[in-house]
């Protein structure tokens, strides 16, 4: 065990950097795509809430790994070869910072959803009577309040998206799967090397945790 | 002031939700100062008659003018219109997300009507006209239902509304509350608001009322001064009503 960590406690620590920048571009860009799309689906307009609702059921409906495969090689496959087009090169970062942007960012709309939809449609009603248009009724009273009542779930996807980077293992990218399954072919010592990378994401799981109870507290209304 | 201009001109109004006809022909007068009390059934329509005289709902026929506006036209902005109808809901409907000097102060400054500090002085103004100045820095939930009531009319009053609706402002409060509000809104009639009023307080009606209509199953049956409505009402359908209720 303190053979591995002395050795390659340095690669995996790199790795580990690389699985969280890579679940830090994915989730950046999920935030922005499940805004716009979770806003679209409580827009009154049936075309947006139709977009909104393909785009999300697509998603779930294809595992991410054929999600990941069908970016990171079907895509520029399509361009490059099928449409003949060529000179198309997507990085293993890109492909996979898409692809968990598109897969998180599908449930984070969902989240978004469900948040907006909880807040009582009294609020909107007031704000509205008051003269705000629509945007800004959303703005300034109910994303206030449904962002509240989404962190535990946002969190919750957050932690879930982190995970899912080890899928993105399969198209090459250095993160700690990857990086392990070197280590272990190197010195076979599988045991070792697995529980170090298990309570190595356990570490960040839990830290993350502990950063989300402190970001409910302050949020309470109130409390300031 | 001029009592005899029309605040509100309502015309042949008519709304259904999918089949439901819940408004079948609603025409009405209302004039500058005047208070309308509107009493009825459970689901004669007075909530949805309300809630269109701010294109809260959508009229499916008819015409209503607001100030001479026609906010059934679609091309109205209606958001100018809304800025000079404040509107009094039954649960209050405060802002959870902001104390009740920014629940007063939000329209105002986002609608650019005020700067803030202008805003800050009027909003506390407000406050200690209803009653409530030691509540600026509450939130919502610290308060009692009479005072979140009291706080919502203070809120619309903030836009320097020419009307006011109110739909059965006291129905949500215990009844220990009912007066406080209904004082604020007694004030509110004598210095001459135009007001519109959805209540089961018949007292309140027929003290402060200048005219009482009476709604069932989407029509006015009967209209007239509260003596006239409460005295001697002619239409079987309010006797009984007032039967019930009295
Ligand atoms: N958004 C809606 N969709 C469908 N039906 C509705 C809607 N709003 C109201 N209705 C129906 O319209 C009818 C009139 O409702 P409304 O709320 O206007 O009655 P009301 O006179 O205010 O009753 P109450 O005294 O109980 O408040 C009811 O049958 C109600 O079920
Ligand atoms: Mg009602």
């Amino acid at each position: 065990m303190l053979r591995i960590i002395s050795t390659f406690g340095r690669l995996l620590l790199t790795a580990m950097g690389q699985t969280l920048l890579l679940a830090l571009y994915g989730l950046f860009f999920a935030c922005i795509i499940g805004m716009i799309v979770g806003i679209m689906s409580v827009l009154r307009s049936r075309a947006c809430r139709f977009v909104a609702a393909v785009f999300v059921n697509l998603i779930r409906g294809v595992p991410m790994i054929v999600l990941a495969y069908f970016i990171f090689f079907g895509v520029p496959y399509l361009w490059n070869t099928i449409l003949g087009v060529g000179g198309m090169t997507l990085s293993a970062l890109h492909a996979g910072s898409i692809c968990l942007a598109l897969n998180c960012g599908a449930y984070m709309a969902e989240i978004i959803r469900a948040g907006i939809e909880s807040v009582d449609v009294g609020q909107m009603e007031a704000a509205r009577s008051l003269g705000l248009p629509w945007w800004r009724a959303m703005h300034r009273v109910v994303l206030p309040q449904a962002i509240r009542t989404m962190i535990p779930s946002i969190i919750n996807q957050f932690i879930i998206t982190l995970k899912d980077t080890s899928i993105l293992s399969v198209i090459g990218f250095p993160e700690l799967v990857n990086t392990a399954k070197n280590v272990v072919a190197a010195t076979f010592m599988s045991f070792q090397t697995w529980a170090i990378v298990g309570l190595m994401y356990l570490i960040v799981i839990l830290l993350l945790q502990r950063a989300a109870k402190v970001l409910e507290r302050r949020l309470k209304y109130g409390a300031q | 002031m001029e009592r005899n201009r029309i605040a509100i001109h309502v015309s042949h109004l008519k709304k259904s939700f999918k089949q439901l006809e819940v408004l079948k022909d609603i025409s009405v007068d209302v004039k500058e100062g005047e208070v309308v009390v509107i009493i009825g059934p459970s689901g004669s329509g007075k909530s949805t008659f309300l809630r269109c005289l701010n294109r809260l709902e959508e009229a499916s026929g008819g015409e209503i003018m607001i100030d001479g506006i026609d906010i059934t036209d679609k091309r109205c902005d209606i958001n100018k219109v809304r800025e000079r109808v404040g509107m009094v809901f039954q649960h209050f409907n405060l802002f959870n997300n902001m104390s009740v000097l920014r629940n007063l102060m939000l329209a105002p400054v986002d609608l650019k009507k005020q700067d803030r500090e202008t805003a800050r002085k009027d909003a506390l103004a407000m406050l200690a006209r209803v009653g409530l100045s030691d509540k600026a820095d509450a939130y919502p939930h610290q308060l009692s239902g009479g005072q979140k009531q009291r706080v919502a009319i203070a809120r619309a009053l903030c836009m320097r509304p020419d009307i006011m609706l109110f739909d059965e402002p006291t129905s949500a409060l215990d009844p220990e509350m009912v007066g406080e509000v209904l004082e604020v809104m007694r004030h509110l009639a004598h210095i001459g608001m135009t007001m519109v009023v959805v209540t089961h307080e018949m007292g309140f009606a027929r003290e402060v009322g200048d005219r009482v209509l009476f709604m069932d199953d989407g029509l006015i049956l009967e209209e007239g001064v509260p003596e006239e409505i409460f005295g001697s009402p002619t239409n079987p359908r309010t006797r009984d009503f007032l039967n019930k209720v009295l």
